[in-house]
């Protein structure tokens, strides 16, 4: 059993608190993503779970069990580094084998496992060359060889692919996944890049300033955000915020008065609000639909073609600009008027504090809550 | 993210080190102060006891201390403006590319590398002897006028000995630092129109500057202590015409073994290194800081 | 633009030569008239009868021979212990700096500017009353302790080359202090650590403070040997010129083999 618990867990380097009290669990064989901004303290908090940081209050258990002052080898983990971090002097066999040879395991069943490590990653050809003399790609494997090796518990992988160019970025990406599914441990995994979160990890943690701001699968966080920092952060394009007020309050929802004129009414409850209220609309761009009869008329500005899909920067007014989804044959051009219609099912209401008003239905993908 | 741990106790790690130093930097100076206000003389054991001030008054009311401070700051600063020249100079000229250039380099830096007792017995005898050195029979040879180099212009000669150990040192340093400056930068300055003196003007020296201070200083912590130079071939003299303070404090101590004058001007000598020190230390921390 | 640039190179090269020659010469001499008998050496000519005659005279001088060992054991000695103190204080200072460091670093530094010579009377009265005085353990703690600082800084200026994350890969691998230095942190940095040993030999080698004012015959080093020339010895100068090539040649080897690196040290690390 690999599970880990933070339980009030800070850290502090001397008046300046980085990590202010979080409260985790992360369950058996989950592929956890810890995202966030730079400087949010996502590294900073899985080098405390590693060891590599002490931890100035709170407890850390693996398994039930306090570690804390335990050292790093034995927490039972590996670690992946973001520049690698391989032993430039010693061959790929022997980075992999290293730990082992600490360990004191034998010469002979060292070579079997490295060698079946190796097959694994494709690194046979490799192994008695330096790190100097592979490609990133390659470093890269034989970094998450030499986690692989330990047979650790629990995996942690510090913006592993940050490193690697666009094209083999993807690739591996897609090859973590499949480990993962292979391996059955458990994964924690810190990247800036919402991308690699969402098709990564069975349960993401959005950090900012050294908080919890979220916990959830993908879905949820994509389709119900907490508050207004979640819902940006998570999707690309950014969602879109409209400055509304509130017109109306009912069972069926909160009616939102849209710049222009129109109204739009979105299905969430409302305990706290009330008509007169200034709230943020939150729309993702792909529930924004060129429609000739929708409330919001401006100008394209901006047209990107992806050639599946098309997104539209449209211009309302001076201070806001929207970014619409639409199809890749859309034949829309820069200085086209064209108007806009929200699907109100999808959209999300923010309160003056940022805090999402929950809605009235769940999304069908993101039904259970963690 | 670049934040460290301290999770790990450094202490016995550094502790050796920081005792060892902090032992050698107290006691000796600790002791020196103490005799310095000492009348303490070994030729002399009847005559103790607390002198007051009275060492630094007799020592700095005796004109060959004032001589040999003189004297001192006359072989920094001339040692200082040859060897920062000529360093300058090399570095420019090592930065071509030209037939042989790594050998030429190798030739040039050799002299650093030299025991000073080595290089100033060399020059004293095999070059500056005047009667069989090679630069009286150059003289003769040329028909001028043969030069007793030591007897005649004995800081001269001492100045020419301490350049040439020390002209290596800021070559080595500023051909290093040379290599650092960004080619791209140069390209930019030639596409400006820069060329030969203006090139070397406003690039080449502002990039060197703060190299040119790094040498100026660690060549006066070196400098500010010449003695070896001295010892083996004027033995200060004639007079005191080389008697610089590291030479006056080895003649009081050991030679007229008055500890408590000799300790005197071991405190004066300690302050004017640390005027130079201070300066140091302020530009290793800036660069420290710049990491 | 080729015309220009040959020219240039042209004129640097004579300009380069002609200087390099001229700095060179007095070595060149030296090792010129160590070839000589002593009565060709003082007649400033080319045109001799080479002999090994001055090598053979310094060395059937018992005494050249223990200087020479003195140097070795003491250049050597000092080094050794200086490194067996300086790492694992750079390595402290580099991988796990912390709020003090770099006061501590610049207090290190601040030792090595006291001037030799102030501290001259009290240094020599502990050593007659230690029983220190022309002792081969003397010698070696005043070297260890003058380059010190210079060690320390240098070891933590290549010590600061070495990506943190290697050492920490080798703590979640489960090395300790000791199997980090041993495995990982000695073997990256060993063209580093190699620079200052040597650099720290070469210092003690040519040093010529202590060893002239603490030693004798029997714990005297080369430059303390070769100062002995300096009175009526001096008239010798074929012996004197052999005696000085073989002291100063291993050291020049060094120092021309570890130039780039040594830069680093002599500045600590402030020129790279």
């Amino acid at each position: 059993m690999a599970t880990l618990s933070l339980r009030n867990v800070t850290k502090s380097f001397g008046a300046l608190e980085i990590i202010k009290g979080i409260d985790l669990e992360i369950e058996d064989h989950e592929f956890c993503v810890f995202v966030g901004p730079s400087g949010c303290g996502k590294s900073t908090l899985l080098r405390m779970i590693a060891g590599l940081e002490d931890i100035t209050s709170g407890d850390l258990l693996i398994a039930g069990q306090k570690v804390n002052d335990l050292p790093p080898d034995e927490r039972g983990l590996a670690m992946v580094f973001q520049s690698y971090a391989l032993y430039p002097h010693m061959t790929v066999r022997d980075n992999m084998g290293f730990a082992l040879k600490l360990a004191k395991v034998p010469q002979a069943e060292r070579d079997v496992r490295v060698e079946r490590v190796a097959d694994l990653l494709e690194l046979r050809p490799y192994l008695e060359r330096k790190p100097g003399a592979l490609s990133g790609g390659q470093r890269q494997r034989v970094a998450i060889g030499r986690a692989i090796i330990r047979e650790p518990s629990i995996f942690l992988f510090d913006e592993p692919l940050s490193n690697l160019d666009a094209a083999l970025r993807v690739q591996t990406r897609i090859e973590l996944a499949r480990l993962h599914e292979r391996l059955g441990s458990t994964m924690i995994y810190v990247t800036h890049d919402q991308v690699e979160a969402m098709t990564l990890a069975n349960k993401i943690v959005v950090l900012r300033d050294g908080r919890i701001e979220q916990v959830g699968t993908p879905m949820e966080l994509y389709h119900h955000p907490v508050n207004r920092f979640v819902g940006s952060f998570i999707g690309s394009p950014k969602m879109n915020f409209i400055k509304g007020r509130v017109h109306s309050v009912s069972d069926a929802g909160v009616e939102v008065l849209l710049p222009g004129g129109g109204t739009v009414t979105v299905p969430v409850s409302a305990p706290a609000i009330a008509a007169g209220d200034d709230i943020d609309l939150g729309v993702r761009p792909e529930h924004l639909d060129v429609d000739d009869a929708g409330p919001l008329a401006g100008t394209v500005i901006v047209v990107e073609r992806l050639g599946n899909e098309t997104f539209l920067h449209v211009e309302i007014s001076p201070d806001l600009i929207l970014i619409a989804g639409a199809d890749g044959a859309c034949p829309l051009q820069v200085h086209d008027r064209v108007r806009l219609s929200v699907l109100a099912a999808a959209c999300h209401v923010f309160a003056g504090d940022g805090a999402a008003l929950p809605a009235l239905a769940r999304h069908p993908l993101a039904t259970n809550p963690i | 993210m670049a934040t460290r741990s301290r999770d790990m106790r450094t202490g016995p790690l550094l502790a050796p080190a920081v005792g060892l130093l902090l032992f050698w930097m107290i006691v000796p100076l600790a002791l020196t102060l103490w005799f310095s206000f000492q009348r303490y003389n070994l030729q002399n054991p009847l005559v103790t006891g607390f002198a007051g001030i009275t060492n630094y008054k007799l020592l700095l009311s005796n004109a060959r201390l004032w001589v040999s401070i003189l004297n001192t700051l006359v072989l920094v600063g001339s040692v200082l403006v040859i060897t920062v020249i000529s360093g300058v100079f090399f570095a420019v000229i090592f930065d071509q590319d030209f037939w042989g250039r790594n050998v030429a380099r190798l030739l040039v830096t050799a002299p650093f590398f030299i025991m000073p007792t080595v290089s100033a017995l060399i020059w004293k005898n095999l070059l500056m002897h005047p009667v069989n050195g090679f630069f009286s029979y150059v003289s003769r040879w040329l028909g001028l006028p043969v030069v007793d180099w030591f007897v005649q212009v004995p800081m001269f000669s001492i100045i020419m000995i301490v350049s040439w150990q020390w002209v290596p040192f800021a070559t080595l340093i500023l051909v290093t630092a040379m290599q650092s400056l960004d080619r791209e930068q140069l390209e930019a300055a030639r596409m400006d129109g820069a060329k030969g003196f203006s090139m070397f003007w406003n690039i080449t020296l502002p990039h060197l500057q703060r190299s040119i201070s790094v040498v100026v200083m660690i060549e006066c912590i070196f400098l500010l202590s010449v003695f070896a130079e001295i010892l083996v071939t004027t033995s200060g003299g004639p007079g005191l015409a080389t008697t610089n303070l590291s030479y006056f404090i080895y003649m009081r101590a050991l030679l007229q073994w008055d500890v408590g004058g000799a300790s005197a001007a071991g405190v004066i000598a300690i302050v004017l290194a640390n005027i130079v020190a201070a300066f140091l230390i302020r530009t290793f921390a800036k660069n420290l800081e710049r990491e | 633009m080729t015309m220009r640039r040959s020219r240039t190179s042209l004129i640097a090269g004579i300009i380069g030569w002609v200087s390099a020659i001229a700095m060179f010469f007095p070595i060149f001499w030296m090792v010129v008239t160590s070839f000589k008998s002593e009565i060709d050496a003082v007649v400033p000519s080319i045109l001799f009868k080479p002999t090994l005659q001055g090598y053979v005279e310094v060395n059937s001088r018992a005494d050249y021979v223990s200087f020479a060992l003195n140097s070795v054991v003491e250049s050597i000695g000092s080094t050794l212990l200086a490194l067996a103190i300086g790492l694992p204080a750079a390595y402290a200072c580099a991988f796990y700096p912390g709020k003090r460091t770099k006061d501590l670093l610049l207090w290190m530094l601040s030792t090595k500017m006291m001037p030799a010579v102030g501290v001259l009377v009290p240094i020599y009265l502990l050593f007659r009353d230690a029983g220190l005085l022309d002792t081969r353990l003397g010698i070696v703690f005043l070297f260890t302790l003058s380059n010190l600082p210079i060690v320390i800084w240098m070891l933590y200026s290549f010590f600061k080359d070495v990506p943190t994350p290697i050492l920490e890969a080798g703590r979640m691998d489960g090395a300790r202090f000791w199997t980090q230095m041993r495995y990982i942190l000695i073997p990256i940095s060993m063209p580093g650590i190699a620079s200052t040993a040597l650099l720290s030999i070469i210092l003690c080698w040519n040093e010529a403070f202590w060893s002239l004012n603490l030693t004798a015959s029997r714990a005297g080093p080369l430059s303390a040997f070769i100062a002995s020339f300096s009175s009526p010895e001096g008239l010798f100068w074929a012996k004197l010129s052999a005696a000085s090539t073989l002291a100063v040649a291993p050291i020049l080897v060094m120092g021309w083999v570890t130039q780039r690196q040594l830069v680093r040290g002599l500045t600590f690390g402030a020129v790279k």
